[in-house]
């Protein structure tokens, strides 16, 4: 799709921060050096609910080495408030708790207490010694024992579901009654882990000057920023933190957990404390994405128009309230136009990690249950599944159940770019020996694009480059994609601007790099600050050239015969004024949502009951592809965790709630042997609220390729799955069931 | 991991004398279970005894009757080893399918067997091959075959102060085949759901050896004898492999766990057993 008019926009340029990550120079958490550095290491709960009745640290602090140690005691006792810091609200005490737990465990892998001391060595047998007597309760592990009657309730109470979502809009009962075809089907999905290569770390150092300094991965560090001096009771204006690069998040490095704690400690001991996550605590104490139960019902008429639909949503919350189950129940029939809808969702504790945001967080559960039964009603109708699709696809104007009706969005336009796609019609191929068989399937789903505050500041150099300053912590090659919104407007080539992420005393408020929105949102600001350097640029020419009024394209500013490039005039700064710093924030609210879908063949070895996916087409409309390299990227990376989480990625917990497959080994995610090359089109359909047409295209690609897979074992085996994973042993014993 | 000491003795009789008396010391071949045990706290070893700097643990040497094969011999040189690949190919291709290209630089096929994990690739092979260990220790050398070295899950034959030489493979007959079939959910980086070593020589249309070993499904790998009485005497057919496959199904005693539910490592008993017979009768 043409981008012709621009002249940065839609280009393919190396990133800035390349070199120094693929040579190893960029600095993570984990390799931040200080002097006078103390390692510290966590005690974590072995029991997935229980009375905490003591926690004695004096052996520990007696260690050798040993320089302070710390518990939820240490803590100011601050009463409990509802607060807001970027992860929706929550009471203090929730997040004090999870950081620190007090009184009560309520998931194995709960931090108690922790250790600094002069070597990690020492931390980690000193951390031995903390003696921690538990009164075990019996604990519950998935949201339907939770909701059912006599379950051990988390949080006192009488229920663990701790929020019911319900939206409705015409007559759903009604008109399943005059459905040519209904089907309903029950699901179910295991809760996964978003799998960052990089464990959360942090590095914290309380000055003596009363500042707390905070070096760390994560997301957002204006929620840092905010949950450290919340727990600690300090002003925002005391606790500074500098984001290093950071190894991946999708969602799980948005939620604070060692930073608080690193600080207690650093202020005991007055020195500097690193706190380093292994990769059991990442998988035991930090936020999975729900595991859950679904209901979805659907009635079609005789032609494949969708007149009714009802979901029923449990989706465990994990330790603690507000977990993923409102997206979901927002996205459940969100890529369908269904007059008459019923959807109700419920949030339930459950003995495990408090679930995180993972890419397009609640969706992909709901697309499996909906895609699955779109493309059972496709079969009954014997109706080709993307034209169902396409006959019933929201559009402008369409009404979710939830309220809102769609902007302009890009639906249709996927579905047909999936139809036209060589994928599509191309021949599945002969299977590769006699006990395999393949088949093919397709789905789609759709995500928000959230707005939240962003700034950015840039200041421009004599030599006609530019400094840009921003918040938002790049995960996915933001640094790039908002230089490049900068460079558009300055006329200049995007490598003559050095964009840089930089700590939250010396840019304005940020939020997180999640929710789709960096490039969207921060790109917008560095956009706004962009013309504000030209606005600026202008006034200096028309100053030097005493002229009424300047024009400014394609980087030449220009008055009557009179012209001079971006850098030209950048030269001259100091005869006209000075240095020109443009910068802008904003807080947008026109967030389009994206749409997107697959097509996936696998072939099934019917006697292994393995599944290998054979070519994936990964479909997405990203309004505008700023970078259109870090899109498809986008859209491979969501594809493959998608994969992961169809085939085998899974908390394999026993009765206990001991997740017993706590590593890489045998968490199962896919390795670069277990994925083809992930095809990839981009769909652009303008996001009219923003000023490239950017939409967020960070988690739309999550949602569908699960439900695919589903479809195209079924249409592989002849038989459908209906819960994730669909690993080996599922498929044969779904294979075996029907002998 | 807590501080140890290491020795690397350079004869066996100098590692005899670094093991008497030291029954908590551990042997260190490639070190890629032993380090990552240590590293992860499953295992402590006071000392630490590096085996390769001894010559008869290194080397690769066919002799009359067989193959003489140093314990602690790195898989990336078993599996480019000429007489190797001539003559026992089944084990070039175990020796590259143990871990990936890193790993196959330092795991050896000793460790593989002394480690003595249900899951060990290697071990089945070495049984069907009729692989016999020698081992040296206080009571001087000794052998143990294959099919008896691991007694329990990472408990092995070997008695205080032992330790693995070597593995002697005798020299296959005309008409000998063997072949190791492996089941994992991914492609790589997984350890065993099942896997399969099975041999069988097939002269003038009859079967005249057959041997099946089984991993993942008992404490220990598994050597299914049954096997060997039902098949010897055949002709190869469809039928016999059937018959040897429900075999091994039913020898199996795989538990439940992470990694996969008992009733289907059974089922795949039976899969796996059929189509590694099948490769190699055919
Ligand atoms: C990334 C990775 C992938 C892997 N993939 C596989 C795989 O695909 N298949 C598989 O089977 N295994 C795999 N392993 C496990 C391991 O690599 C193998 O078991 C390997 O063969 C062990 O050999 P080693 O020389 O490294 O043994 P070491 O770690 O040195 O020793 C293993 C054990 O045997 C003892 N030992 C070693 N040599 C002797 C001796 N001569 N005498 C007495 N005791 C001895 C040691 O004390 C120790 O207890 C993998 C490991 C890693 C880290």
């Amino acid at each position: 799709m043409s981008t012709s008019s621009y002249n940065v926009i839609g280009t393919r340029p190396p990133r800035h921060d390349g070199a120094d990550k693929v040579t190893g120079r960029a600095i993570y958490a984990a390799d931040f050096q200080m002097n006078g550095l103390l390692h510290g290491a966590m005690v974590r709960s072995t029991h997935a609910h229980a009375i905490l009745k003591r926690v004695d640290t004096t052996k520990a602090a007696a260690f050798p080495g040993v320089v302070a140690v710390v518990t939820a005691d240490d803590f100011p006792q601050t009463p409990d408030r509802i607060v807001d810091l970027g992860e929706g609200e929550t009471p203090v005490s929730h997040l004090r708790g999870n950081v620190l737990a007090k009184g009560k465990v309520l998931y194995q892998g709960h931090a108690i207490a922790a250790v600094a001391a002069t070597s990690l060595q020492a931390a980690e047998q000193a951390a031995k010694l903390i003696e921690v007597e538990y009164e075990p309760l019996p604990c519950v592990l998935t949201a339907v024992e939770a909701m059912a009657a006599g379950a051990p309730l988390l949080h006192g109470g009488d229920t663990n579901v701790t929020a019911h979502v319900h939206h409705a809009m015409g007559d759903s009962e009604a008109a399943f009654a005059g459905a040519a075809i209904v089907i309903e089907r029950e699901f179910t999905t295991a809760t996964v882990h978003q799998g960052y290569i990089e464990p959360h770390a942090a590095t914290v150092l309380w000055n003596n000057d009363g500042r707390v300094n905070v070096w760390c991965s994560t997301q957002g560090s204006f929620v840092v920023r905010d949950v450290v001096s919340c727990l600690l009771d300090l002003p925002v204006s005391a606790v500074r933190v500098t984001p290093t690069e950071i190894g991946g998040g999708f969602g799980g490095k948005i939620p604070v957990y060692l930073e608080p704690v690193a600080a207690l400690l650093s202020k005991k001991s007055g020195r500097p404390v690193r706190l380093v996550m292994s990769r059991r605590d990442v998988f035991e104490g930090s936020g999975p994405t729900p595991g859950s139960m679904m209901r979805v019902k659907m009635g079609a008429d005789a032609d494949g128009k969708l007149i009714a639909a009802q979901a029923f949503l449990a989706y465990e919350a994990g330790a603690y309230a507000g977990g993923m189950v409102g997206a979901g129940a927002m996205c459940v029939f969100a890529a369908y136009d269904i007059a008459n809808q019923t959807i109700d969702g419920y949030d339930v504790l459950v003995n495990k990690p408090s679930t995180a945001a993972y890419r397009a967080p609640g969706a992909p559960n709901a697309a499996f249950a909906t895609e699955s039964v779109v493309d059972e009603i496709a079969r009954k109708l014997k109706m080709d599944p993307l034209e169902l699709r396409l006959r019933n696809a929201s559009r402008e104007g369409t009404r979710r159940a939830d309220g809102p009706k769609f902007r302009r969005v890009g639906c249709v336009e996927v579905i047909e770019a999936m139809q036209a796609h060589p994928h599509y019609s191309a021949p599945l191929g002969e299977p590769s020996h006699a006990e395999a068989k393949r088949g093919r399937g397709v789905a789609i789903g759709y995500w928000f694009n959230i707005g939240l505050p962003s700034s950015c500041v840039i200041s421009v150099n004599a030599d006609g480059t530019a400094n840009l300053i921003e918040g938002s912590t790049d995960i996915g090659g933001t640094r790039t994609s908002i230089a490049m919104q900068a460079a558009e407007v300055m006329g200049i080539p995007v490598d003559r601007i050095h964009p840089a992420v930089v700590d939250t005393d010396t840019i304005g408020y940020t939020g997180v790099t999640g929710g789709s929105r960096t490039t969207y949102a921060t790109g917008w600001a560095a956009h706004d600050a962009a013309q504000d350097v030209i606005r600026q640029m202008k006034l200096r020419a028309a100053k030097l050239w005493q002229a009424e009024a300047v024009e400014f394209a394609d980087g030449v500013f220009q008055a009557g015969e009179r012209q001079m490039t971006f850098a030209e005039l950048a030269g001259k700064m100091s005869e006209t004024g000075g240095p020109v710093v443009g910068q802008a924030s904003v807080n947008p609210r026109g967030a389009g949502g994206s749409f997107a879908g697959v097509i996936a063949d696998v072939e099934v070895d019917t006697g292994t009951g393995k599944t290998t996916i054979l070519r994936f087409t990964a479909v997405q409309d990203a309004g505008r592809a700023i970078h259109p390299s870090y899109v498809e990227g986008q859209m491979q990376g969501g594809s493959v965790q998608g994969i992961g989480w169809a085939l085998n990625e899974e908390y394999w917990m026993n009765p206990e709630g001991r997740m017993m497959n706590a590593s890489l080994l045998d968490y199962r995610m896919p390795t670069i042997l277990d994925v083809p090359m992930i095809d990839t089109q981009i769909v652009e359909v303008p996001n009219p609220a923003h000023p490239f047409g950017v939409r967020g295209v960070g988690e739309a690609n999550i949602v569908s390729p699960p439900a695919g897979i589903a479809n195209a074992i079924r249409d592989a085996i002849g038989v459908r799955l209906y819960h994730l994973p669909m690993n080996p042993p599922a498929v044969a014993a779904a294979m075996g069931g029907q002998k | 991991m807590k501080p140890f000491d290491y020795v690397a003795p350079t004869t066996l009789d100098e590692a005899v004398h670094a093991l008497a008396g030291n029954p908590a010391a551990r042997v260190l071949a490639g070190g890629t279970d032993l380090l990552a045990q240590m590293k992860g706290g499953r295992r402590e070893a006071p000392l630490v005894v590096d085996v390769k700097r001894i010559p008869d643990l290194l080397s690769i040497r066919m002799e009359e009757g067989g193959l003489r094969l140093g314990a602690a011999v790195p898989c990336i040189r078993i599996a480019t080893n000429a007489d190797v690949r001539a003559q026992y190919p089944a084990l070039a291709e175990v020796a590259s399918l143990i871990g990936g290209t890193a790993i196959q630089g330092r795991a050896s096929i000793g460790g593989n067997l002394c480690n003595a994990a249900p899951s060990a690739d290697a071990v089945p092979l070495l049984i069907v091959l009729s692989a016999v260990a020698r081992v040296a220790g206080p009571g001087g050398i000794r052998e143990i075959a294959v099919e008896d070295f691991c007694v329990a899950p990472g408990k092995n034959a070997l008695g205080e102060g032992e330790f693995l030489v070597d593995l002697f493979l005798p020299k296959p007959a005309a008409g000998f085949k063997a072949h190791y079939l492996r089941f994992i959910p991914r492609n790589e980086m997984d350890i065993a759901v099942v896997g399969v070593g099975v041999s069988a020589t097939v002269t003038d249309g009859q079967i005249t050896t057959a041997r099946l070993a089984l991993a993942s499904v008992a404490p220990t790998p598994l050597f299914v004898r049954e096997v060997t009485e039902a098949l010897v005497g055949k002709a190869p057919s469809a039928e016999a492999i059937a018959g040897a496959a429900a075999l091994a199904e039913a020898a199996a005693k795989p538990i439940s766990d992470m990694r996969a539910p008992a009733e289907y490592r059974r089922h795949l008993c039976g899969v796996l057993s059929r189509r590694a017979l099948t490769a190699v009768l055919q």
